[in-house]
C-alpha cells in the first residue's frame, strides 16, 4: 500500500472530536487535586493520547508500512533515552531544591 | 497525465518510488526536530523536578484559558490540514485551497492570541532580565520557569510562522495548477509539518499552563 494512503473525511471528525474532547478533559483536572503527582501523570496520560490520534490519523502512520513506524517510533526512542538519561541522574542524586 | 510525467525527477524509477523518498525523508526530518524539541523538554522537566513549588507558583501567572482556546484553535487548524490534503488526494483543488487559506487562518489567530499573552508578560514585568519581578523568594527559579516558557513557545511561535509560509506557497501552487490525484506530495509534507507543530504544542499546554494547579 502507498504511504500516507486515504483515510475518510469521518475518520478525520472524529478524531477531531476526540481531541476537542481531550483538551477540556485535561483542563478540567488540572483544577482537581488528585494527589500524589497524579496530576503530571493525568496531565501527560492526556497529552501522550492525543499525540499518537493526530501520528496515526492525521499524519497517515496508521495507513503507512513498517518503514515509517520504525522512523516514527525511532524518534520517540532517541527522545525516550534523553530525557531518561537526563532525569536519572536527577532522580538518584542530591540536586539543589531537593 | 503529461504534468504528471515532468514531476518526476531522473533519478527515481517510478513516482511511487520518489513520494516514499519524499515521505520518508520528511519523516526523518521531523525525528530530529523531536530532538530539537526534546532538548528544551529535557531542560525544562530537569530544572522542574528541581524546582517544583516555583515552578507552580510561575505557572499559575499564566492565563490557562487563553492556553486552552489557543490548544482549540490549533487543534481545529489540524483538522482543516488533514481536510486540505483530502481535497488534494480527491483532486478537488476548491477544497484544497479553501481548507489551506483557512488553516493559515486558523494558525495566524493562535499567533495573535500568543502576541497578546506576551504583551501582558511583558506588562506584569515577567520577561527574564533586569526588568523581571516576581513576589517572594522563589523569583530566581520562577525566572528559569519564565526563561523556558518564553523559549519553548518561542520556537514554536517561530515553527508555526514557517508553516504559515509552506501553506502560502502550497496556496499559490494549487492556484497554478500544479498538484493532481497523482502528484501532491509538498502539500502531504507541509501538512506533516504542520501536524508536528501541533503535536508540540498538544505538550506545551499541559506543561506549561496545567501542571502548577497542583503538584
Amino acid at each position: 500500500m502507498k504511504n500516507g494512503a486515504h483515510i475518510s473525511v469521518r475518520a478525520y471528525a472524529a478524531v477531531f472530536a476526540a481531541l476537542l474532547a481531550l483538551t477540556a478533559l485535561t483542563t478540567g483536572v488540572a483544577f482537581v487535586d488528585l494527589g500524589g503527582g497524579l496530576n503530571n501523570v493525568a496531565a501527560l496520560a492526556i497529552a501522550v493520547v492525543k499525540a499518537v490520534l493526530v501520528i496515526l490519523y492525521f499524519m497517515h502512520v496508521r495507513t503507512s508500512d513498517r518503514f515509517t513506524w520504525i522512523v516514527v517510533g525511532a524518534g520517540f526512542f532517541w527522545l525516550l533515552i534523553l530525557v531518561g538519561g537526563v532525569m536519572d541522574d536527577l532522580l538518584t542524586r542530591n540536586w539543589p531544591g531537593r | 497525465m503529461s504534468d504528471v510525467i515532468t514531476v518526476r525527477a531522473h533519478q527515481f524509477d517510478d513516482l511511487e518510488q520518489q513520494h516514499e523518498a519524499s515521505w520518508i525523508g520528511m519523516w526523518i526530518f521531523l525525528a530530529t526536530e523531536v530532538m530539537f524539541f526534546g532538548g528544551m523538554f529535557t531542560g525544562y522537566a530537569f530544572y522542574r523536578a528541581a524546582y517544583p513549588q516555583a515552578f507552580a507558583a510561575a505557572s499559575n501567572r499564566l492565563d490557562v484559558w487563553l492556553g486552552a482556546i489557543n490548544t482549540a484553535v490549533l487543534i481545529s487548524s489540524s483538522f482543516t490540514m488533514a481536510l486540505a490534503v483530502h481535497g488534494a488526494e480527491t483532486g478537488r483543488r476548491k477544497a484544497l485551497i479553501r481548507f489551506l487559506l483557512l488553516t493559515i487562518v486558523l494558525g495566524a489567530v493562535f499567533l495573535g492570541i500568543k502576541f497578546f499573552e506576551y504583551h501582558s508578560k511583558f506588562e506584569e514585568h515577567l520577561v527574564p532580565g533586569h526588568s523581571f519581578q516576581f513576589e517572594g523568594l522563589l523569583a530566581r527559579p520562577a525566572e528559569i520557569f519564565f526563561s523556558f516558557y518564553f523559549a519553548m513557545t518561542g520556537m514554536h511561535a517561530l515553527h508555526m510562522v514557517i508553516g504559515i509560509g509552506l501553506l502560502a506557497v502550497m496556496v499559490v501552487k494549487a492556484r497554478r495548477g500544479r498538484f493532481s490525484t497523482g502528484y501532491f506530495t509538498p502539500v502531504e509534507l507541509t501538512g506533516l509539518y504542520w501536524h508536528f507543530v501541533d503535536i508540540v504544542w498538544i505538550f506545551l499546554f499541559p506543561l506549561l499552563y496545567l501542571v502548577g494547579r497542583h503538584l
